[in-house]
């Protein structure tokens, strides 16, 4: 499997990524390298095994449905979400205009 | 199954529509899907954000329990298959009311699997009889925020407040072919929602809103291309966008050209939809399962849990008033229809049930009769004179009582709830003081009967000769007589007793 240079530039642009022509040169072998490596793993005969999650048993936890139990995880924290906004007004961030 | 017989008439000839909605509904929860953060509505912006729906570096998502929960009590109301193991997925497009820049959602495994609805006939709506309406799916998903863009002059204003609530994204089969139908679908599905109390279904506020999936064929044909309009709030709107898309794309195919799979807004202003242009890379979402999130296994306790807690559905409660309480179809229909009036219905029963001393069932057409009709009439009249806290179950349950009894006319009834939401006085009192009983005593009737037969000697020979329809000429005479307050059931056997 390899990718083309028209692919990269599309994932660039739908993760809103610039890259000049310099990078996407370097970028499009760069990937097509890693994507070999990883395939490797095709040739291994998985067809018997269970696809695995997690490296150690372990489910996943399940929260209590209380508001601002811990402060990490809860709200009312305004000036910190803020705090590294470019822009942010009357307790909104500013954003540049979109429009549908 | 008899099918709809809605049709676009073409130049061609008739196109059948059809019809597959996904309706985002809100779950009911007092924290957000991954964070503590507050659900509430209305608030400050940005001040129900946590760390976690502000996507900073190094925060994880934890599942909140209840939201996990009513997703499944949904799925079990809708008779639905529950996956017991299902994960979660990050779809991934960027914009600025997703900090992510991925939302978590349930694309391969969702929670939630095949389930049904039916949908109940309505003559006039054309739909000949019941439909039952497949669900395929419903996975639990997070929202986005939200954008303004007219408070400045150069940028949009960005409130995370809702980036983050549960929703449950419920998708249905292409089962429907009318705007009719897909009106009684989403009505039906928000019925449900609230009596199992998973989301509000307040559709003003956003908490149920439907994509609606659009596409004509030539009746008996293969299926045309869809198109999908986003975000559309209201039954009405559902409705509206079906007739102008199944139009629209009737006219493009008969005019040559080709209907295109793409997304489309609604107007609400126009009643029209149009291309949403800017979104056409939006379909490349590259989902993968979420790396942060272990799959999601439920345990039978759990499960059982769930169905433990659901309450008597709809079609279950609406039977029941029709078998057990013997009530009309169209009463079963209407009591049931909202969460409000049933509770409304079942309190105002029992009280009725107790005050007179009868089995619910033996009252339960007069008291349906009063909630859905005689009440909401005198609050009406009324206007702001009513004082809602006024019409407790016991005040009306008393009414409905001395009415049971014959002490009171249904006249005298209305007259008694009226003073009853303008004052909260007592019924039974009101009916004493205010002069507002019938008469049943029999000696005060029967001296009113005998005065009019003396009066009227020839029509009374007129009645014994054969006669019978001047019998109504004695009624209206007596209780004339009695100034309306005549029990109508003692006037009736008395005439009969003392006529002949």
């Amino acid at each position: 499997m390899s990718i083309t240079r028209e692919e990269v530039a599309k994932i660039a642009a739908l993760a809103r990524i610039r890259m000049g022509d310099d990078e996407l040169e370097r970028m499009v072998p760069e990937l097509n390298g890693i994507l070999n490596w990883v395939e490797q793993l095709g040739e291994v005969d998985t067809s018997q095994v269970e696809p695995m999650t997690a490296v150690i048993p372990n489910t996943l936890r399940l929260r209590a449905d209380v508001v601002d139990a811990d402060p990490l995880t809860g709200g009312n924290r305004r000036e910190d979400i803020l705090a590294n906004a470019p822009a942010a007004e009357h307790g909104f961030f500013g954003v540049p205009k979109v429009i549908e | 199954m008899t099918e709809s017989t809605y049709r676009i008439h073409g130049a061609t000839g008739e196109w059948e529509v059809v019809i597959g909605l996904e309706v985002h509904a809100q779950v009911t929860s007092n924290a957000k899907l991954f964070s503590g953060a507050s659900t509430a509505f209305g608030s400050e912006p940005n001040c129900n954000v946590s760390l976690v729906d502000a996507a900073m570096p190094g925060m994880l998502p934890v599942p909140n329990r209840e939201c996990i929960r009513q997703a499944v009590r949904t799925g079990m109301a809708i008779e639905a298959q529950i996956n017991r193991w299902s994960r979660f997925d990050r779809k991934n497009y960027f914009y600025a009311d997703l900090p992510q820049g991925y939302q978590i959602s349930q694309l391969y495994h969702p929670l939630v699997g095949e389930g049904s609805l039916t949908i109940e006939a309505d003559e006039k709506a054309g739909i000949p009889e019941d439909k039952v309406i497949g669900i395929e799916r419903i996975h639990v998903e997070q929202d986005a925020g939200k954008l303004m863009h007219d408070q400045h002059p150069t940028m949009s204003y960005v409130d995370l407040n809702r980036c983050g609530v549960a929703l449950m994204e419920i998708v249905s089969r292409p089962d429907m072919r009318s705007p009719a139908e897909a009106g009684a679908y989403v009505r039906k599905l928000r019925t449900i929602l609230r009596y199992v109390g998973s989301c509000d279904g307040n559709m003003e506020e956003g908490s149920m809103r439907a994509d609606v999936n659009v596409s004509v064929r030539k009746p008996g044909e293969e299926f045309g291309t869809r198109t999908e309009t986003k975000n559309v709030n209201s039954v009405r709107f559902v409705m509206q966008v079906i007739e102008y898309e199944a139009n629209r794309q009737v006219e493009l195919i008969e005019s040559g050209g080709t209907v295109v799979q793409e997304t489309r807004l609604f107007d609400v202003a126009s009643g029209t939809t149009r291309s949403m242009r800017s979104k056409e890379d939006a379909h490349d979402y590259r989902y993968f399962p979420d790396p942060d999130l272990l799959p999601l296994e439920l345990e039978d306790s759990f499960l059982d849990e769930c169905r433990a807690s659901l309450p008597e559905l709809p079609d279950a409660k609406r039977a029941r008033y029709e078998v057990d309480l013997g009530l009309t179809e169209y009463n079963a229909r209407e009591l049931t229809a909202e969460v409000e009036t049933f509770a409304r219905f079942e309190t105002l029963l029992a009280a009725t049930a107790k005050a007179i001393g009868k089995a619910e069932r033996d009252v339960a057409t007069p008291v349906a009769n009063w909630s859905l009709s005689v009440a909401p009439g005198v609050i009406k009249s009324l206007g702001d004179e009513a004082d809602p806290a006024n019409a407790t179950a016991a005040a009306q349950a008393s009414i409905l009582a001395m009415a049971d009894k014959g002490e009171i006319s249904g006249g005298q009834a209305k007259e008694i709830y009226e003073l009853v939401l303008r004052t909260g006085r007592d019924p039974q009192e009101i009916a004493d003081t205010e002069g507002l009983k019938q008469v049943s005593d029999t000696g005060a009737i029967e001296a009113a009967i005998d005065t009019i037969i003396a009066a009227n000697t020839d029509k009374v020979e007129e009645y014994r000769s054969g006669k019978d329809k001047l019998f109504g000429f004695f009624v209206g005479q007596t209780m004339k007589a009695m100034q309306g307050k005549a029990n109508p059931g003692v006037v009736n056997e008395l005439l009969k007793d003392k006529l002949g």
